[in-house]
């Protein structure tokens, strides 16, 4: 990888690598990979990852993403012991369970999904995220899984739903495993319509096949952070298709809700006080 | 090289030239030929057989994809009677990639949705090459909400390389039209069974798959993604879409195997197209045998039994 000038500039023991691993001390600058800004981390964290020069929202974890949108105290996490199995035994180039192993150790999850439950001002809710750094954030068993035992909770306790993703789609070294979780996610999500319990659906970048493709557009609300990807198909695959150049900001946020797919693009720091306020009016709460 | 032959049938296809040769030379002549001819059809057969009881995933992604392999409005035509296409989605257009519309089977009216493939040039690029657009999935959802208003069990037939991936297909929504056929199908208040007669391409195909069977004919496939596609990403090489093949497990036996999908019809040797009165048959009775048997089952208990199916799909462990 390449080295860009400033990271020469900067004293080798607060240099940040490209994939920042747990419990090496991380530096204290960071680039914006959109406008190459050099922000200063703990100004940075304060914005919520949002760069303050250019407001591009950069990618965060599934954690620090519920730990920016839940309650602090009312947090308890749901599920976190499913993990995987390589029921098919897949082997590419890599192994799956090697690939596992690796993400697991690079993030610090067992899987692509983390779901919490806690409260968002006082109101209770179920609120998941996806981890995009294992393996992109890939839909498997595990994550449907843990999906299902998330609006369990909320149909029990008749409290919404909210879902971040952010995700490749469909994790191919679980097969057709993984396609079938479209049809699990999204069916448990017609339980919850049918009793009138709300769901929100964040798409983040990037929002991407079978989860676009199923639980992300369900929402009875969905919101897009501003200028995420999102769509069915990957922009190479459709440019390689129909062999013509795709049109500008084509398949960002911007775009879908141009287009009608989404209801709204809301800045990441204003994110918490409007779904708040949206989902009291949608269980006919006192502001 | 025979066209209406795969690759690893060529052999088969020296045979049956040589066999239909001697054919017109007993026509023009008064030699008798017929030992030889039988000797070489024995031949054939026996060649068939061996190849066809050995089929790799690779070959098998082939035969699903076989240009003479019969299409819904095959099967259509073949196993119902009245049928009467519907058209459009009401909203925007009519996506000829997919079919549907209401027909008998046996003397039960039921309805009819499925991808369609074109046979020539001209058919293919009008068909799309059989990938669905959002208004081919609004489509089909607007007639199975109009199966459940009659009462009118709904089968499917899946073959699609997948849902279209272009930029109109994007701007009218392809993932909001896929997943809302998902979310209603799953408690649509009516039976559904789905068959996979050719390829099963990933959320494209699943758009129309949800139900309480689902069917596979013997040489087609159910992936998430193509071997090809499989290959690129993750071999960055599309030339090892049959290693991926084989990983994917995409075929009726893997499958059945892996109870994701519930029984397989045996094609005739060589494949559905080598015998399309053979394959019809078949199909029709695993057909009337599901339809008896869900019909039978009320309404409430049916979708209970479909959610539970779909909640079981995907192993997992759980240490708590």
């Amino acid at each position: 990888m390449a080295i860009s000038w400033f990271e020469k500039l900067v004293p080798s023991r607060i240099r940040t690598d490209g994939v920042s691993k747990r419990n090496v001390p991380e530096g204290l600058w960071q680039k914006c990979p959109k406008c190459n800004a050099i922000l200063y981390k703990a100004e940075l964290e304060r914005n919520l990852d949002v760069c303050f020069k250019c407001d591009h929202h950069l990618r965060i974890s599934a954690r620090r993403r519920l730990e920016i949108f839940l309650d602090e105290g009312t947090r308890e996490e749901v599920a976190e012991n499913i993990e995987a199995v390589d029921s098919l035994k897949f082997k590419d180039s890599k192994k799956y369970k090697d690939r596992l192993v690796i993400a697991q150790k690079n993030t610090g999850e067992k899987d692509s999904f983390v779901v919490m439950k806690g409260q968002i001002e006082g109101v209770p809710v179920v609120a998941a995220a996806f981890e995009f750094k294992f393996m992109g954030g890939s839909m498997g068993a595990v994550m449907g899984e843990k999906f299902i035992r998330a609006a369990n909770i909320c149909l029990a306790e008749e409290i919404p739903l909210i879902v971040f993703s952010a995700s490749g789609g469909a994790r191919m070294q679980e097969a057709l495993f993984s396609l079938m979780q479209m049809a699990k996610t999204s069916a448990v999500l017609k339980k919850m319509s049918d009793k009138g319990i709300p769901y929100v659906s964040v798409l983040t970048d990037p929002t991407m096949g079978g989860v676009s493709a199923s639980f992300a557009m369900l929402g009875d609300i969905c919101v897009g952070e501003p200028k995420a990807l999102i769509g069915f198909a990957g922009p190479r695959v459709i440019e390689q298709t129909v062999r013509e150049k795709l049109p500008k900001g084509f398949q960002r946020s911007e775009f879908l809700l141009d287009h009608g797919a989404l209801d709204m693009i809301l800045d990441r720091r204003e994110m918490k006080a409007k779904m708040v306020s949206v989902l009291k009016m949608l269980l006919n709460k006192t502001p | 090289m025979n066209l209406d032959y795969l690759d690893f049938e060529q052999p088969i296809a020296e045979l049956e030239e040589k066999i239909e040769e001697l054919r017109n030379i007993v026509d023009d002549s008064e030699i008798n030929l017929n030992d030889e001819i039988s000797r070489l059809q024995e031949k054939s057969l026996a060649l068939t057989e061996s190849i066809f009881s050995s089929l790799t995933p690779w070959q098998i992604s082939q035969l699903s994809r076989h240009p003479l392999r019969p299409y819904t409005l095959n099967y259509i035509e073949n196993i119902f009677t009245d049928f009467c296409e519907l058209h459009g989605d009401r909203h925007f257009s009519d996506d000829p990639a997919i079919v549907g519309g209401i027909a008998r089977l046996n003397d039960q009216p039921v309805m009819i949705i499925g991808q369609q493939k074109g046979r020539d040039t001209k058919e293919k690029i009008r068909r799309n090459f059989g990938m669905p657009k959002p208004e081919g999935y609004r489509k089909a959802l607007r007639l199975m909400q109009m199966a459940e208003k009659f009462h009118l069990p709904l089968i499917t037939f899946i073959d699609t390389p997948g849902a279209y991936p272009g930029i109109d297909a994007e701007e009218r929504g392809q993932s909001e039209a896929i997943a809302r056929n998902l979310f209603e199908m799953s408690s649509l208040k009516t039976p559904i069974i789905c068959v996979i007669i050719g390829e099963g391409g990933s959320g494209g195909a699943l758009a129309i798959g949800v139900g309480d069977k689902t069917i596979m004919l013997e040489y087609s496939t159910y992936s998430v993604i193509s071997p090809e596609g499989c290959a690129s990403i993750l071999w960055k090489d599309a030339e090892k879409a049959s290693l991926a093949a084989e990983a994917l497990g995409i075929t009726s036996d893997r499958l059945h195997e892996l109870k994701l999908i519930d029984e397989i019809v045996k094609e005739p040797l060589g494949g559905a197209h080598r015998n399309m009165e053979d394959i019809s048959v078949k199909l029709k009775d695993s057909l009337s045998n599901s339809l008896t048997e869900l019909t039978q089952i009320d309404s409430g208990q049916l979708i209970e039994k479909r959610y539970q199916r779909m909640m079981q799909y995907g192993e997992y462990k759980d240490e708590a």
